[in-house]
């Protein structure tokens, strides 16, 4: 009955590299598809959290993905939801132990947010999306992308919210001393979530503005 | 008039299409028509053109403010020397002085807002226009006189970037940019927007520049005469101290058919009835001072003059139905006393209130129009 199967892809083929980098800028979870808004508020005040978090939700999602993947023909279609919750619960409950043991101080910065990588929209929307109908191995490069894609913009809001916010980055001092003679002050919006709203639409217009096709027709 | 038109004439050439300066026509075109009516002519159908363009109706609300400017730069050098233990000035040296304080402040929040302005209408191959004008006024008047320029400018390009042409430009803004500027400000840098040392240039001792708000939040009575009140010479913000002056602004507006009057109206009435209600309850808190205060005295100090006559009558940001108008501006008023009375951390209210109906203001549109649409579609079931 069966016939050929198509011969073994290469492990990374252009079109799982594809499914890596697309992530990073014209799929991007954020500015383009939207979701993970929650997270790039709160967590962007500072750089160091941003990294923590960022690395955090690269390893749920990648290995996330995977064990969605492999499981993805024994899931009855039903309880999926429920399936994928418990996964993400188990492996976010696995980062939160370790960021307890070994960086105990970020882990109280981020606090709740890590127990809330479980309500992340993007792990849910890629599994949802890609895990389900996707080999392991695309769907752990697609969940790495994905992560990576999430991880650069928080880092990148991060940095702009704590210089200007608080002058420093990874909270060594940048703004020099000279500066706050001449009566520069540290901007206090930066500080507060509306300013990262901003400076992701920022980060979101810069993009669009270079890349035309990427911008919505309405 | 006429040398004028020679020199506008003489660069004509070089900035229309094909000229050496052509990516400067933009900025040729707003000055020309600044001194001379447009002489563009309706080619085609029967369309009716108005004197009465964009920029004259600006024009008509900066001169509205000017009493409010005049009074507030005279206010700037009579604290200032009161301050200082000065008593023997005179008029205009206290005027001088606050001009000098307070023209940097204007020039600094043009040139940035209308070099952004000229820069993306080159952009987008627009005119420039002239939206600018109002709001560059406006955030002056709203600041007060000590605020660093360079916050000023940061804020100018802040509120016009973000407030307005990342809508789309003049009248596509969702809120009002000037006050977007201020609170930008507020929260940004609060220390050099609120407290009591930030009113008063260059003040000998620093106590004593508590605005009425500020005494009121702290707790304590308001040693205020109701004429003091309308005359405005106390510590505030540069425009918004005296109520006489800005009802001179006021009926100017009004007279001129520029603001609406109904706006302006209900918030009033708004603020009135919230502070006839909080007067019902300071019986039972005694210890906050703001309830006790007379529900009028409400309207006349702080920034709700001001707002109520300059800031919740910009017609972009405002409701366009005229039932809207009524509950638009009847809750701003409302809202702009709830803050001020309630929430110790913010004194004043009202430009808080101003931008939240700001982003109301398509839904009371939206809601006013279905109420008609149920209305009229009931009417036609009966007669049949």
């Amino acid at each position: 009955m069966s016939t050929v199967k198509n011969e073994r892809e290469p492990l990374f083929s252009a079109k799982n590299i594809r499914l890596m980098t697309t992530p990073l800028n014209k799929e991007n979870p954020i500015t383009k598809q939207v979701l993970g808004i929650c997270s790039a508020l709160a967590v962007t005040v500072k750089v160091e959290p941003a990294i923590v978090m960022a690395i955090s939700v690269m390893a749920v999602m990648a290995i996330g993905n995977l064990v969605i993947s492999l499981l993805r023909n024994s899931i009855p279609n039903r309880i999926r939801i429920i399936v994928q919750l418990v996964v993400i619960a188990a492996l976010v409950i696995l980062v939160d132990q370790v960021l307890k043991a070994y960086s105990y101080d970020v882990s109280k910065q981020l606090s709740v947010f890590v127990g809330l990588i479980i309500t992340n929209c993007i792990i849910m929307g890629r599994f949802e999306a890609f895990a389900m109908g996707n080999k392991p191995w695309p769907s752990f490069l697609d969940g790495l992308g994905n992560a990576a894609g999430y991880g650069w913009i928080l880092i990148a809001v991060a940095v702009a919210r704590e210089l200007f916010g608080s002058g420093t980055i990874m909270g060594m001092t940048i703004i020099p001393e000279g500066f706050y003679k001449f009566g520069y002050v540290n901007n206090g919006l930066m500080i507060l979530p509306p300013m990262a709203l901003i400076v992701v639409a920022v980060i979101i217009w810069i993009q669009r503005a270079r890349n035309k096709d990427m911008v919505e027709e309405n | 008039m006429k040398p004028i038109r020679n020199i506008l004439d003489s660069i004509k050439p070089h900035v229309q299409k094909g000229g050496k300066f052509h990516a400067f026509h933009s900025f040729y075109d707003s000055i020309e028509t600044l001194f001379f009516v447009p002489d563009h002519v309706t080619t085609k159908g029967s369309h009716i053109r108005d004197g009465v363009d964009m920029k004259r109706t600006m024009f008509m609300v900066v001169l509205a403010m000017v009493p409010a400017l005049l009074f507030g730069m005279w206010n700037v050098g009579n604290l200032h020397f009161q301050a200082n233990g000065v008593t023997d000035f005179t008029l205009m040296e206290a005027f001088w002085y606050g001009f000098l304080k307070v023209l940097p402040i204007i020039i600094v929040s043009y040139a940035v807002g209308l070099g952004i302005e000229i820069a993306f209408a080159q952009g987008r191959g627009h005119e420039v226009n002239e939206g600018f004008f109002v709001s560059g006024m406006l955030i002056p008047l709203v600041l007060p006189v000590t605020t660093p320029l360079w916050m000023v400018a940061l804020a100018v390009a802040f509120a016009v970037i973000f407030g307005k042409e990342v809508f789309g430009g003049t009248g596509m803004n969702i809120v009002n940019p000037a006050l977007l500027a201020r609170a930008f400000l507020f929260f940004a840098y609060p220390a050099y927007l609120s407290g009591d040392t930030v009113w008063i240039a260059e003040s000998a001792d620093a106590i004593s520049g508590a605005t009425p708000l500020a005494v009121l939040t702290a707790g304590q009575h308001l040693d205020l005469s109701l004429m003091g009140m309308l005359v405005g010479n106390y510590a505030g913000s540069i425009g918004e101290s005296s109520t006489i002056a800005i009802l001179i602004g006021a009926a100017f507006l009004l007279y001129t058919g520029v603001a609406s009057w109904k706006v302006m109206f209900s918030f009033f009435i708004g603020g009135l009835t919230m502070g006839l209600l909080l007067n019902g309850l300071s019986a039972q808190f005694p210890e906050n001072a703001y309830l006790a205060l007379p529900a009028y005295q409400h309207l006349l100090i702080g920034g709700f003059a001001f707002g109520g006559v300059f800031m919740i009558t910009d017609p972009v940001s405002a409701t366009q139905t005229e039932t809207g108008k009524w509950i638009y501006g009847f809750l701003a008023g409302f809202i702009a006393i709830i803050v001020r009375v309630l929430n110790p951390a913010y004194p004043e209210g009202v430009m808080l209130a101003i931008l939240f109906m700001n982003v109301f203001a398509p839904l009371i549109d939206h809601y006013v129009i279905e109420a008609n649409i149920k209305r009229r579609l009931k009417r036609a079931a009966v007669a049949k």
